[in-house]
């Protein structure tokens, strides 16, 4: 224990839920000015914790205090009034109302007991040039970037006289000059004495922005240390609850595909209208390009026009050397090609089916309506993958929305696997999933491509990117900037080309 | 493993456990005001019998909720039933009175009717991505119309017993359309379960993108469903003019969509699409027919018969919802902790 006084304090904390313990008597404290993280695994008790903390569930056993005063809030507008405020990472404001109405809702200045715009809009325009805002607040909240509406989340909670902020996964969906934004803001905020709790699956953001790090694994709390005393293999090990085996190491694989060949997969200099403009890649069998850039650089563009869901307005797509027209995500697995995409809950997984019925789904789809594979062999193919992909379920008919990001992540590549494609495109893999699952992805991307699959791997996270790709292509604004190959292929060069 | 505890709780994983409640308390309510309803007695060869009267009646809303389960599934809706029984219908007296076709000719021709009307819709909602409640508005209004084209505004009757079996005829002791809904049933049981359409059908309604992604024929689905639900409804129609001997474009099937519709929610499958249950749809017709029956038999006049029938469903439907579902589940742990 430190000298400096904590602003919240949790001691012994305890949540059960039926046949669970979510939290097994977890401390947790905060001092004023200081980011503090909170980490774990999918299912560690992250949630949980800042669900108690927020008056979303009851506790079931401890002391919580804030500033001193006893904390025991019986809904959210409580903890809100005790001075919790919390940014969830689906922003949860209303899009079709204007920022200035969203900002002040439900504490709309009134004159004459009618709502007086003009103040609500120079109160609105005030508080957000805090935050370094100057956009039209009279516009509705959905005209902006999910960015924008995550800062004017931000900055309602900030408003309502906050002395803690919660920010649970607040920069999923922010790119990384957005971030700087966000996180410059956080640091004014922490220099004015705010205590801030981070929830966020990117390591890199953790060492960027938190004073502390605590670590929670199975609803039990493993530690609290200063972010520059923990180095970042100790602190997955501490995560994960066992050493991290070596899977940013296997360079070695690169440079042994014979050239010549025709490429499994090749696109030429392909244009679709209003999106990519000229891009030529080539992957052989065996090798993983990656795809780096910034969001909204066209990387989901280019795997979207390679499974047929935007047609090529010029350009062509060879497989295997030959012309190939694709108009369809049907006719791309037609042709052995397959695509995990980046929006898994959008287009990924059909929630609620179950996951036998989700790993079966495209094979079924292939074979036809009128040929159902057989219950028994679906039933093998899910148990199958459960055990091979380490898929954490109950059981095979669990509805898969109620598994973890991680988890559907994986019946997606069972998915994908069970028709043996020759093509994989994989568009952010490993986009907010736990770090466990993280690494198994990696390992199995190296596996694939020594089996002789062709992948395309689109990934914001360099340091994974570098690691695995035979081949970098960097993208901006739709064009190709860039092609990096073999030991050429480091963080340094992928980030120069982005930034050149 | 048989035990009755274990039988509810199968029930009610299913989602059968309260429209089976539901089903079982009309019944005892009609028992009370009629205890001789349920009795069967057996003349000429035919069964009659409380229970056999209202399933025959609701023939036509379990057919039609048949097939606006699949529809419904899908996330869509098919507002145009009663429009496209009356077109069957009307198609269906006009061979019979303008030319000399055999009985199994004009149902085949009533029932093509049916799935052009269907293949319409589908094609307005899969292929234009109109939306269903609109694109199947259209024919809802136009459907009629062109019933009543064809009748060129008369009721058009006739004499063919042949064609009027299907309405009124017995087979093996029991009606016709009593036939027609389990042959129906067990037939779109087959064809949903038995291959993987069913399985298509509730992806596409739990989410269409992922599985267009997953390369699903998302809007043959579509078509398919619609077709169906086309198919089923002429089926309806030919039940209900062959029951009448007469074919009333104005009449026929009116408001029907909106019975099958609650049946089908009664049952338990959701408007937002995704699973869907058959069996459970035609408790719901028979929960409907019930209730219709229940009036009548109770003396109560029928002008009361729609509000009562209303607040029956609302009490059943307020049962399923996920707020008292919530409610009797934690009532049940207090009793039994």
């Amino acid at each position: 224990m430190t000298a400096a006084t904590s602003l919240l304090s949790l001691r012994g904390v305890r949540k059960e839920f039926p046949g669970v313990v979510a939290l097994d008597d977890v401390d947790f404290e905060v001092r004023p000015g200081e980011v503090h993280a909170l980490l774990g695994e999918n299912g560690a008790g992250k949630s949980t914790l800042i669900k108690v903390l927020t008056g979303v569930y009851p506790r079931d056993g401890g002391e919580m205090s804030l500033g001193g005063e006893t904390l025991s809030p019986q809904s959210v507008g409580e903890a809100q009034a005790a001075g919790i405020s919390t940014v969830y990472q689906e922003v949860n404001l209303l899009p079709n109302l204007s920022v200035a109405q969203n900002l002040l809702l439900g504490r709309e200045p009134r004159r004459f007991g009618l709502t007086d715009w003009k103040q609500m809009n120079a109160k609105a325009r005030e508080t957000l040039k805090r935050f370094r805002l100057d956009i039209d607040v009279t516009r509705p909240l959905g005209a902006f970037s999910v960015a924008i509406q995550q800062l004017v989340a931000i900055a309602r909670g900030v408003d309502q006289r906050a002395k803690i902020l919660v920010l649970d996964e607040p920069t999923a969906s922010l790119d990384a000059s957005e971030v700087e934004v966000l996180f410059d803001i956080l640091r004014d905020l922490r220099t004015a004495g705010l205590g801030v709790v981070f929830v966020t699956h990117f390591l890199d953001q953790v060492y960027a922005l938190s004073d502390r790090i605590t670590v929670l694994r199975n609803g039990r709390k493993i530690g609290t240390f200063e972010t520059a005393e923990l180095p970042r293999p100790k602190l997955v090990e501490h995560m994960l609850g066992y050493e991290l085996q070596g899977t940013a190491s296997s360079h070695a694989s690169r440079g042994t595909v014979t050239e010549g060949n025709d490429a499994a997969l090749e696109m030429d200099s392909a244009c679709v209208s209003g999106s990519v403009q000229e891009i030529s890649l080539a992957a052989q069998s065996g090798e993983a390009i990656g795809l780096a850039g910034l969001l909204g650089s066209g990387r989901t563009e280019v795997c979207r026009a390679l499974f047929g869901l935007d047609t090529l307005s010029s350009g062509r797509i060879r497989r295997n050397g030959r012309d190939v027209h694709i108009t369809s995500p049907r006719g791309a697995i037609a042709k052995g090609i397959a695509l995990c995409p980046e929006d898994r809950k959008a287009n990924g997984i059909v929630g609620e089916l179950s996951v036998r019925e989700n790993i079966a789904l495209a094979l079924q789809a292939r074979r036809g309506w009128w040929r159902p594979i057989p219950a028994r062999e679906k039933r093998a193919m899910a148990e199958k993958a459960i055990t091979d992909f380490k898929i954490a379920t109950p059981d095979a008919d669990k509805p898969v929305r109620l598994l973890s990001g991680g988890n559907q992540q994986k019946v997606i590549l069972a998915r994908w696997l069970a028709i043996a494609p020759d093509v994989l495109l994989l568009d952010e893999p490993t986009r907010g999933i736990d770090v466990g699952a993280h690494a198994e992805i990696l390992r199995l991307i190296h596996q694939l491509c020594e089996r002789g699959m062709a992948l395309i791997v689109t990934s914001s996270e360099l340091e994974e990117l570098v690691a695995f790709s035979h081949r970098v292509i960097v993208l901006r604004d739709f064009r190709q900037i860039a092609m990096i190959e073999g030991e050429d292929i480091t963080e340094d060069a992928v980030l120069q080309a982005i930034a050149s | 493993m048989t035990g009755p505890k274990s039988i509810i709780s199968t029930l009610q994983r299913h989602g059968a456990l309260w429209p089976l409640v539901a089903l079982g308390l009309i019944w005892l309510v009609i028992i009370i005001v009629n205890p001789g309803f349920f009795a069967f007695t057996i003349q000429d060869g035919r069964v009659f019998g409380g229970v056999i009267d209202i399933f025959n009646r609701g023939a036509p809303v379990a057919l039609i909720a048949i097939g606006m389960s699949l529809v419904i599934a899908t996330g869509g809706i098919d507002l145009s039933v009663g429009a496209v029984m009356a077109i069957a219908g009307a198609v269906a007296a006009n061979l019979i009175v303008g030319t000399d076709l055999p009985a199994p000719l004009i149902i085949l021709a009533g029932l093509g009717a049916g799935l052009a009307a269907g293949l319409l819709n589908g094609t307005l909602v899969a292929g234009f991505g109109i939306q269903p409640i609109v694109a199947t508005l259209i024919l809802l209004v136009a459907g009629r119309g062109v019933a009543q084209l064809l009748n060129d505004g008369q009721i058009i009757t006739f004499q063919n017993e042949a064609f009027a079996f299907v309405g009124v005829g017995t087979l093996l002791g029991l009606p016709m359309p009593v036939w027609l809904v389990l042959f129906v049933l067990a037939a779109m049981l087959l064809i949903t379960r038995r291959t993987a359409l069913g399985l298509f059908v509730e992806a596409v309604g739990a989410n269409a993108s992922a599985s267009h992604y997953a390369g699903v024929p998302v809007r043959a689905i579509k078509l398919t469903v619609y077709a169906i639900a086309g198919l089923c409804a002429a089926l309806a129609g030919l039940v209900a003019t062959a029951d009448i001997q007469g074919a009333d474009a104005n009449n026929v099937g009116l408001w029907i969509e909106l019975d099958a519709i609650l049946a089908v929610v009664i049952g338990g499958t959701s408007l937002m699409g995704g699973r869907y249950s058959l069996v459970l749809a035609v408790v719901g017709a028979l929960i409907i027919q019930s209730l219709n029956t229940a009036v009548v038999l109770s003396g109560i006049p029928p002008k009361f018969n729609l509000v009562i029938k209303s607040a029956v469903i609302v009490a059943v439907l307020m049962l399923q919802s996920p707020v008292a579902q919530a409610q009797l589940a934690s009532l049940r742990r207090r009793f039994t902790a």
